[in-house]
């Protein structure tokens, strides 16, 4: 059983520690130390394996090893680069913005880590085009100061390890946070995705081995070289080691981010964090991972949040953005606006997640306004199994579970929505034209 | 339209940020600075960015239209985009626009005053759900916000534009 109170938090330390995002307060405590250790006392392998043995997993959604994904970068390719995912755009998601915003330091000493285990000297940090008050403000401030005292740019620390660290904004699209859109979008593209094989950490930025990483799992990488691979394990599960910051929205009385060790209940975190529901309501469903997951229902609320126990259960971890939807909220609503928000973001490139967001949109629309059938409500199973599978990249495949899983756990709503009458009586040809 | 020369300066920075024959990385930091100083993009705009970064305007044009914080048609000198996706909308978000609208004198899509001042406009998720409902001023953040604040907000930027 995890340990559900953190003493102290390791990565939203601000929380506990008055200003440290001024590298003044961050050196008072403990800050640029880890990276003084790998640089000093580590090989840049060394820095490699104690990631690989703390079983930090990827944060952004996937979860995959870090260390692992690192172990890829060929060590004979020059030069190699560092590209931060900080677009953030899930709906639900608002953990990254809070750890750069109020503790930058701990997250650029991540960064220089990773920079230093696989050999890269140049770092960029795609942040959304949102974040630009954030990133011509505290993140640019503090990666000034981090240069000014000799943690970023030539010689660091007297060692023959240098590193320098851009920002860069991307201008509003959802689909550059899949990491070879984002590629292609720091290129001077439109950030449309690319097709793996080549991996990025063989032919990522420039066509040069890259590592992709979140924020959050890069934010992660400086306590554990600090304190070990042990110290980390003393929170979370043996598969899914770590705090995770969960970002709690919706309808709940305290919605905000809390970090918490993986395997805490899903329980805690809405009723004991964020306060219960609102109105003292049920739980209708939870979305545990932003606009992208499956609808889990009020009975899987005691599913602990580890990658391995939320799959189990039918949902998935992914960046761990709880949207909870409570009893009074229309299901059929709730999907559709999740479909709408994919149709605008889908990228264009690939027909499967073009057509099939926009005929869902449509035949959504057509529903809730009044005109459904049930062929309509067939209709929408249909498409989302044309589209599962066969999109280009994850952006189509993240429609799927959660209309899917809203048919299934509310599929009375829809039927509500359907009627005999529309049947019979519809004229097909004007609403082609009102709807589709 | 040429670059001021503060806005070159800006740019020979921008460009130090990539290798030297990767210029084209800078399009959007490039768009950016060309939008600053209306909130849109005119065919001059779009001309200097290419020449800047030795591309073709079409190219240009494709990014702008691929990304949506790049306009080629003129707005009000605030943006105000109020994101209405499920999170926020289940905390009123939806409601919260309408009666923006309606304060601004505007229909339920939003659109730009008679004056020019404010263009209101519905948008997805802006990574601050849990401060619904919330929105961006050409791109500051405005969140738990009220009505109340909102009259604040509007009479100041009123105040300093004219």
């Amino acid at each position: 059983m995890a340990n559900q109170l953190l003493k102290e938090h390791v990565l939203f330390r601000h929380r506990d520690i008055k200003d440290i995002h001024k590298i003044d307060v961050y050196l008072a405590h403990d800050g640029y130390k880890a990276l003084e250790r790998g640089l000093k006392e580590m090989t840049p392998d060394d820095v490699t394996n104690v990631v690989k043995a703390s079983g930090l997993r990827g944060r952004g959604g996937a979860g995959f090893p870090t260390g692992v994904k690192w172990s890829f970068i060929p060590k004979n390719l020059f030069p190699k680069y560092i590209v931060v995912n900080a677009d953030e755009s899930e709906p639900g998601t608002f953990k990254d913005r809070e750890i750069m915003e109020s503790n930058p330091h701990q997250f650029i000493e991540g960064v220089a880590l990773c920079a230093y285990a696989v050999g890269a000297e140049t770092c960029y940090i795609y942040g959304r085009g949102e974040f630009w008050s954030l990133f011509h403000g505290r993140m640019q401030e503090a990666i000034d100061e981090a240069y000014e005292k000799g943690y970023l740019g030539k010689n660091i620390l007297d060692t023959d390890f240098s590193c320098d660290m851009y920002l860069h904004l991307g201008a509003g699209a959802y689909i550059c946070g899949e990491e070879t859109a984002l590629l292609n979008s720091l290129e001077g593209l439109m950030g449309q995705p690319r097709s793996r094989p080549p991996f990025p950490a063989v032919a990522g930025l420039y066509a040069k081995p890259t590592v992709v990483n979140n924020v959050e799992t890069l934010a992660n990488v400086t306590p554990i070289v600090l304190h070990g691979a042990d110290w980390y394990r003393q929170y979370g599960t043996e598969k899914s080691p770590g705090t995770k910051i969960c970002s709690l929205s919706g309808r709940v009385n305290k919605p905000g981010n809390y970090e918490v060790p993986l395997g805490t209940p899903i329980r805690y975190l809405i009723e004991e964090l964020g306060g219960g529901v609102i109105d003292g309501k049920q739980v209708k469903a939870i979305l545990p991972a932003g606009a992208s997951s499956s609808n889990m229902g009020a009975d899987k609320i005691d599913t602990p949040m580890d990658y391995e126990s939320m799959a189990a259960a039918g949902g998935m971890l992914g960046s761990a953005s709880f949207i909870i939807l409570d009893e009074t909220i229309d299901a059929v609503w709730a999907a559709e606006k999740n479909v709408k928000f994919f149709k605008h973001e889908s990228c264009g490139k690939c027909s499967p997640c073009r057509e099939g967001t926009f005929w869902l949109t449509s035949v959504y629309r057509k529903l809730r306004e009044g005109y459904g059938t049930k062929k309509d409500v067939e209709l929408i199973e249909t498409i989302i199994n044309q589209m599962e599978g066969n999109c280009f990249c994850l952006l189509g495949e993240f429609v799927v579970p959660g209309v899917r899983t809203s048919l299934e756990l509310f599929r009375h709503e829809y039927e509500e929505l359907a009627s005999e009458e529309n049947e019979a009586a519809q004229p097909q040809k004007d609403l082609i034209h009102t709807f589709f | 339209m040429g670059w001021t020369e503060k806005e070159q300066q800006d740019l020979d920075k921008i460009l130090k940020k990539y290798p030297p024959d990767r210029k084209l990385s800078a399009v959007l930091p490039a768009l950016y600075l060309a939008q600053r100083e209306k909130n849109w993009l005119d065919g001059d705009d779009i001309e200097a960015v290419a020449n800047a970064l030795g591309i073709e305007t079409t190219h240009v044009h494709s990014i702008i239209g691929f990304y949506t914080l790049f306009r080629k048609e003129p707005v009000g000198k605030y943006m105000m985009q109020v994101c209405t996706d499920l999170p926020c909308a289940l905390r009123g978000a939806e409601d919260f626009f309408k009666r923006l609208c309606e304060r601004m004198d505007l229909g339920p899509h939003g659109g730009t005053t008679e004056d020019n001042l404010f263009t209101v406009e519905e948008v997805v998720c802006i990574a601050a759900c849990d401060k619904a409902p919330c929105m961006q001023i050409n791109l500051e953040f405005f969140e738990s916000l009220t009505d109340e604040q909102i009259d604040e907000v509007v009479a100041r930027l009123r105040a300093e534009a004219s």
